[in-house]
């Protein structure tokens, strides 16, 4: 068999693969042939017969969506036959659509809509009284009105095939056919809205947008996703300094068009009534609103007499703050507070990863290798609730290229489902539990192996022994909580290494060890809520946080500044792989400041000269400073994702061992921030638990 | 749920005839038998069924919107099925069915007060050449006339 | 007890041992000469066997017509996989009513039937799909199968040829579509009846992925007589390239409907006359259905023909099934194109947009021009909104709807216009319809 075919469509000569669809072939040549049914990744269906085009030597129109290619095929697909049946099979779809437009939600960005424009009838010939079926309500987050569906099973492909959850099924037959969630009237799934956004008309719609606005009414932000650390692009619609809602279906990010229910829908802590809108200062014990310079004025006071008598500072960073800020916090912890002390909520032992790989190229997966490598090997995660992208990827990888998944947890996970092997494990038999799949592995031709908190210090040395021993090329990820806890570590958010690990002269202490300090003197905070699971042993510590919200944390502090969330800023993050985003700030909320600009008020506040605080600035000195950030600008300002280079060289280990302890969120819980989502909180699937095989 | 054991060892056998993995396939003829024991396709039924089968209870809500012989309501204790398609229809099953309806007092798919008789309007049933033709629950009755259709009726309200 | 009297000019070869009591019983079929031709095929090469059935110019009695022989040969014998064998008794085309008594009158034809099918495809499994409204097919299908088991003509090693094959019934729940042969297969995987997408064709990837011989059940009973008699006996039955006899379940409006075993080419108005004992009330014919309400309709005039697959293809319509209505002066056509309108749009899955849409919208506009509130301006749409069916949706059903749709509109325009600007239907008076 030849491997390229060639075909004559509307007279132009077109060259494809062999097995290449007739509805893709065309694209090359600039053609456009219409389509509802046919969706790119999904299984074909065949259904709306939209696609027919007229293929010389068939007596029949051909349907273009499921038609391969052939050597001398001549296909025409501008013919008045053609026209007649796109206009057919339009006038079709209209009989028992509502033509109620003007209130759909899809109205302006609708398939059917366009179609009806470019292919359909000026008038309609059916004179007949219209199928009607009341709307429903599956989930606080999924809605659907029957008349509107044109059942082109996109919703039920995507959640089966894109989710591997099979929520929503098909019944009834003929013009009475109906979508149906799966527990009979109500939804039980990851909420995660794929199935509305992938819908080509308004028939699903999502609790959260519906009747709100009209999409030309919107201004569309994409930025990245605050909440996990797989950094998928989220394309926030803005109208009056609100989020309205959150998709990506311009396929623009690293994720194509996944999103979980926290990247769709989870940004709406950012209008949340308890939102910090001005800076607290304790006054008599209690937290009053003050302005910005009394608190300014309220900090620096306090830390320089705090410096100058020698006192204990700690700092502990954020995982949802910038590059940016993070690179400027630590250098105003080392550099103006002149302390070591520095840390973050650690999730993943990378610092040990890049240790044992050091001197290696290709040796760090990055998110494509989940969807493109040949084998996948996850160890101590629930992908699908932790890692929901990278989770999409792998399930994409099986239907796509038969890709062979292993699993090796505590618990069920989803990915068993597709997986060629699962193993299960007691805690401390992480390791022990991979050599049940050693062979299996061996045979693979490559590997990515993915592993959570559950291997860190020396174990994560043995894994990668381990990955050694099996003779293929192996890629490795450690797995993080947050959009941006990979840019903590890398930027230096530790107390014995700075920015691109390099050891500090004299590692200070870390998290645990600051707040276990009973002569603490300074606790700055930014982003993160320790006090939310740990006490303070210090007794009276002057305690500064920043945050969106009056967290557990900020009810002990003698300030809080109101920042503003990631939505919310510009600057950069790095995801769980390494690739690096750029925030594109969606909204201003009133009251509030990035971070960034907190950082350089203090500093200004403190007489200190840390250089200006404009992000595209610092992110200039990351670049030319920190380790594998040397990346190329115009991948990031033309919003795409810019893989860091690998380390090379050694990263010493820290000073004492300490536990290293991830969140574990579930698909429905985000940290302290999860908690100010309202989606989150009332889907009925909330909180959800790890190790369901859900 | 229990069934009677001839159900139950007709499940067993169902669940052996199709080949290994592939007990899905008993879903249907489990549903269609078991309804005529149960009433009806209930809920519990739904669930009991997929338990068996090894599917997901949708799975059997997906099906059972699909098969016109498979109700969720139950039926009269004898459902009339009038066909009232081509070859009845040119040999009065119309007549048959409207008079039908006058006769029990109810319209299609409805259930008589007393649940002794459901009515149905259905498509062919093959019975064609026999025509017009009436089905009380699985026993079929040919060339049917107004009068045979009351005759039919009084016997059966006699039975009971 | 038969439903109806045979006709003495009946050519009975599949239908000959109809009325023999206790019939369900294997010895009984044996006795009158059954499952020899099994014994027969079990000493013939599999390639011999389907070379038999090519050479008898027998075509699928499902409806599509297509040579039995070759879709054999299509069979991967060699194929790793299970192969599956599966008779097609959903029978649900309206006016069809025949493959009921080939399993009522005669079950262990089909069975060998199916056994020859198993031997010459190499396969070892077989279904008989059966539609829920023979429940009591389903009981006597079961019994005869117990029987054939009991008798050692199904299991293992059947009369020690070493040959194994096992049957099974399977129940289908009302739904006509499930008839099509790729509906069927998702139908018996447990699932909802919508059709597949061809190809791969079922030969080669059927039921549960594994390849899979589908027949009629009039078709598989064919079989054993022809390799009993030879394919060349069973073809000289027919016309050229249509073989044999078929079972024709004539209906409407005669003096003397019944199914009814006849040679292919038998002339059609011959046949209603000496079969079916002429039209009814010795009025006027008025059109035919010739196989089933998918067929176009033919005017009285056109019924002048023999009836084969490819006269009748000739003619502008098709033998499909075998279902033959016979249709009266006094008939409203307006009405029965609603009818059969309304069964397809009862029975479209839903998968597709213009059988889904196009049959729900036929349905209504039918109604209200039979009720009386057609325009003049609907007659036309009515025609075009078949054509945007035809030919464009995903199975057949598409296709049987608006193939009989067009042809009454185009034939029987004047019955339409008859129906315009609020006239009541110039047939409802006619006791016409009555009953006998
Ligand atoms: C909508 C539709 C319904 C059908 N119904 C039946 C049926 O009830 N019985 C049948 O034998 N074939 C039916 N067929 C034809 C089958 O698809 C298939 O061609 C046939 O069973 C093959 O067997 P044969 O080659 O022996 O005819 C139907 C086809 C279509 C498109
Ligand atoms: S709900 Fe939307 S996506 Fe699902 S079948 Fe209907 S139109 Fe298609
Ligand atoms: S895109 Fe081809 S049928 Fe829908």
């Amino acid at each position: 068999m030849s491997d390229i075919v060639h075909l004559t469509v509307d007279g132009k000569a077109i060259e494809a693969p062999p097995g290449t669809l007739l509805i893709n072939a065309v694209k090359r040549a600039g053609i456009e042939i219409p389509a509802f049914c046919y969706y790119d990744g999904l299984k074909l269906q065949a259904a709306c017969r939209m696609c027919l085009v007229e293929v010389e030597k068939t007596p029949k129109l051909q349907v273009a969506c499921t038609l391969p290619v052939a050597e001398g095929m001549v296909v025409h697909t501008d013919t008045p036959t053609v026209h007649e049946a796109r206009k057919g099979m339009v006038e079709f779809l209209l009989t028992n659509h509502p033509l109620d437009c003007p209130v759909c939600d899809k109205g302006g960005e609708c398939e059917l809509q366009d179609m009806t424009f470019r292919y359909g009838f000026g008038e309609s010939r059916f004179l007949e009284q219209k199928q009607h079926i009341d709307e429903k309500q599956w989930s606080a987050v999924v809605y659907f009105d029957r008349p509107r569906c044109i059942n082109c099973y996109r919703c039920i492909r995507v959640c089966d095939e894109g989710m591997g959850l099979t929520a929503l099924g098909i019944t009834n037959r003929g013009v009475l056919a109906e979508i149906i969630p799966n527990e009979h009237d109500h939804l039980n799934c990851d909420e995660c809205g794929m199935c509305i956004d992938i819908c080509p008309v308004g028939a699903l719609t999502s609790g959260m947008y519906r009747y709100k606005t009209r999409p030309w009414e919107m201004k569309h932000v994409g930025t990245i996703c605050t909440h996990c650390s797989n950094g998928c692009k989220t394309t926030l619609g803005v109208r009056n300094d609100e989020i309205i809602r959150g998709n990506n279906r311009d396929r623009s990010g690293l994720n194509g068009e996944f999103l979980c229910i926290k990247g769709r829908y989870a940004f709406d802590f950012t209008h949340h009534a308890e939102r910090l809108q001005s800076p607290l200062v304790r006054r008599n014990g209690k937290l009053e609103a003050a302005s910005w310079s009394e608190a300014l004025a309220e900090v620096a006071k306090n830390w320089t007499a705090i410096k100058q008598r020698g006192g204990r500072f700690g700092v502990i960073g954020s995982t949802r703050t910038t590059n940016e800020e993070n690179f400027f916090l630590q250098k105003f912890a080392r550099q103006v507070l002149g302390t070591n002390n520095i840390d973050h909520h650690r999730s993943g032992d990378v610092p040990t990863l890049l240790d044992a790989l050091s001197g290696r190229t290709d040796a760090l997966a990055t998110t494509a290798d989940f969807y493109e490598r040949k084998a996948v090997l996850i160890v101590g995660a629930d992908l699908s609730q932790e890692q929901p992208f990278l989770a999409w990827q792998v399930r994409a990888n099986v239907r796509h290229h038969n890709a062979h998944i292993y699993v090796a947890t505590p618990g069920p996970v989803r990915e068993d489902r597709v997986a060629a092997a699962s193993v299960r494990y007691q805690e401390g038999g992480e390791l022990a539990s991979l050599e049940n799949l050693r062979e299996k592995l061996r045979a693979e031709p490559e590997l990515v192996v993915a592993f959570g908190d559950a291997i860190q210090g020396d174990a994560v040395r043995q894994l990668v022994n381990f990955g050694d021993s099996l003779g293929v090329p192996v890629k490795y990820v450690a797995l993080l909580d947050y959009s941006n806890s990979r840019g903590a570590l890398d930027m230096g958010l530790l107390p014995h290494l700075g920015p691109g690990y390099h050891a500090v002269d004299t590692p200070g202490m870390s998290l645990a060890a600051m707040l276990a300090d009973e002569s603490l003197d300074a606790l700055w905070v930014v982003g993160a809520n320790p006090l939310g699971r740990h006490v303070l042993a210090a007794s009276k510590p002057f305690v500064v946080v920043q945050d969106l919200f009056l967290t557990d944390t900020a009810e002990h502090a003698a300030v809080v500044f109101p920042a503003a969330s990631a939505y919310e800023k510009s600057g950069t993050v790095t995801n769980l792989c390494g690739e690096v985003q750029r925030l594109e700030a969606a909204i201003k909320v009133a009251g509030t400041k990035p971070d960034l600009e907190i950082f350089g008020l203090l500093a200004r506040e403190m007489g200190a000269n840390l250089g200006i605080w404009q992000a595209s600035k610092i992110f200039e000195e990351i670049r030319g400073s920190v380790r594998g950030y040397n990346i190329p600008l115009p991948i990031l300002t033309t919003g795409g994702a810019a893989q860091t280079a690998a380390l090379n060289g050694h990263v010493p280990a820290p000073p004492r061992a300490e536990r290293i302890q991830a969140a574990h969120n579930t698909l429905f819980t985000s940290g302290s921030l999860g908690q100010f989502s309202r989606t989150l909180q009332v889907v009925l699937e909330a909180p959800g638990a790890l190790y369901q095989g859900r | 749920m229990t069934f009677s054991p001839a159900l139950e060892a007709r499940f067993a056998k169902l669940l052996t005839i199709y080949p290994e993995g592939r007990q899905r396939s008993a879903v249907v003829p489990m549903l269609m038998y078991a309804q005529d024991e149960v009433g009806c396709v209930t809920r519990e039924l739904v669930e009991e069924v997929a338990r068996r089968c090894g599917v997901q209870p949708m799975q059997v809500d997906e099906v059972i919107g699909y098969y016109s012989m498979l109700h969720t309501k139950p039926l009269g204790k004898y459902h009339i099925q009038v066909c009232t398609n081509i070859s009845c229809l040119l040999t009065g099953g119309e007549e048959l069915y409207e008079h039908a309806k006058k006769t029990l007092g109810i319209g299609n798919k409805e259930v008589t007060p007393d649940g002794l008789f459901s009515l149905e309007e259905v498509e062919c049933m093959g019975a064609c050449s026999w025509a017009p033709a009436v089905e009380v629950n699985y026993d079929f009755h040919h060339h049917v006339t107004c009068e045979k259709l009351d005759r039919l009726i009084e016997d059966l309200r006699k039975l009971k | 007890m038969l439903y109806n009297e045979p006709n003495p000019l009946e050519t009975r070869v599949l239908t000959k041992r109809f009325g023999i009591p206790n019939s369900e019983k294997a010895e009984v079929y044996v006795a009158n000469g059954g499952y020899q031709a099994f014994l027969k095929a079990t000493g013939m090469p599999p390639e011999k066997i389907i070379e038999e059935v090519k050479v008898s110019n027998l075509r699928g009695r499902g409806g599509a017509g297509f040579p039995t022989g070759l879709k054999w040969s299509f069979v991967p014998r060699t194929s790793p996989k299970p192969k599956y064998l599966i008779c097609n008794a959903d029978e649900s085309e309206p006016g069809t009513c025949k493959d009921r008594l080939l399993m009522e009158y005669d079950p262990h034809q089909l069975i060998e039937g199916m056994l020859i099918g198993g031997l010459a495809v190499d396969s070892h499994k077989g279904y008989i799909y059966i539609r829920g409204e023979y429940r009591y097919l389903i009981t006597m299908m079961e019994h005869a199968i117990d029987d054939a088991y009991a008798h050692g003509w199904l299991g293992k090693n059947i009369q020690g040829t070493g040959f194994d094959f096992d049957l099974y019934v399977h129940t289908g729940a009302g739904a006509y579509e499930c008839g099509e042969e790729t509906a069927l297969l998702d139908s018996i995987e447990g699932k909802r009846g919508v059709p597949r997408m061809k190809p791969p064709f079922p030969a080669v990837a059927g039921a549960w992925g594994c390849p899979t011989l589908l027949n009629n059940v009039e078709t598989y009973s064919a079989v054993p007589n022809i390799i009993r008699d030879g394919g060349a006996a069973f073809a000289a039955l027919g016309t050229p390239k249509n073989g044999g006899t078929r079972l024709v379940c004539l209906s409407g409006h005669v003096n003397k409907p019944g199914v009814y075993e006849i040679p292919l080419g038998y002339p059609m108005l011959e046949f209603i006359e000496k079969f079916g004992g002429g039209v009814r009330g010795g009025k006027k014919l008025k059109a035919v259905i010739p196989g089933g309400s998918s067929c176009p309709v033919l005017t009285a005039s056109e019924c002048d023909i023999i009836m084969d697959y490819d006269t009748l293809a000739k003619a502008g319509s098709m033998l499909g099934s075998g279902g033959m209505v016979v249709i009266d002066e006094d008939t409203c056509m307006v009405k029965a194109a609603l009818r059969i309108m309304r069964f397809y749009a009862h029975e479209s899955c839903g998968w597709c947009v213009p059988c889904r849409e196009g049959t729900t919208w036929l349905r209504k506009m039918l109604q209200r021009f039979h009720d009386g509130m057609g325009q003049a301006s609907d007659i036309p749409i009515i025609g075009q909104v078949s054509k945007n069916m035809l030919g464009r949706t995903f199975c057949a059903l598409g296709d049987a709807a608006a193939m009989p749709t067009i042809s009454i509109v185009e034939k029987f325009r004047e019955e339409f216009e008859a129906h315009l600007d609020g006239r009541p239907c110039p047939y409802e008076h006619k006791p016409a319809m009555a009953l006998a």
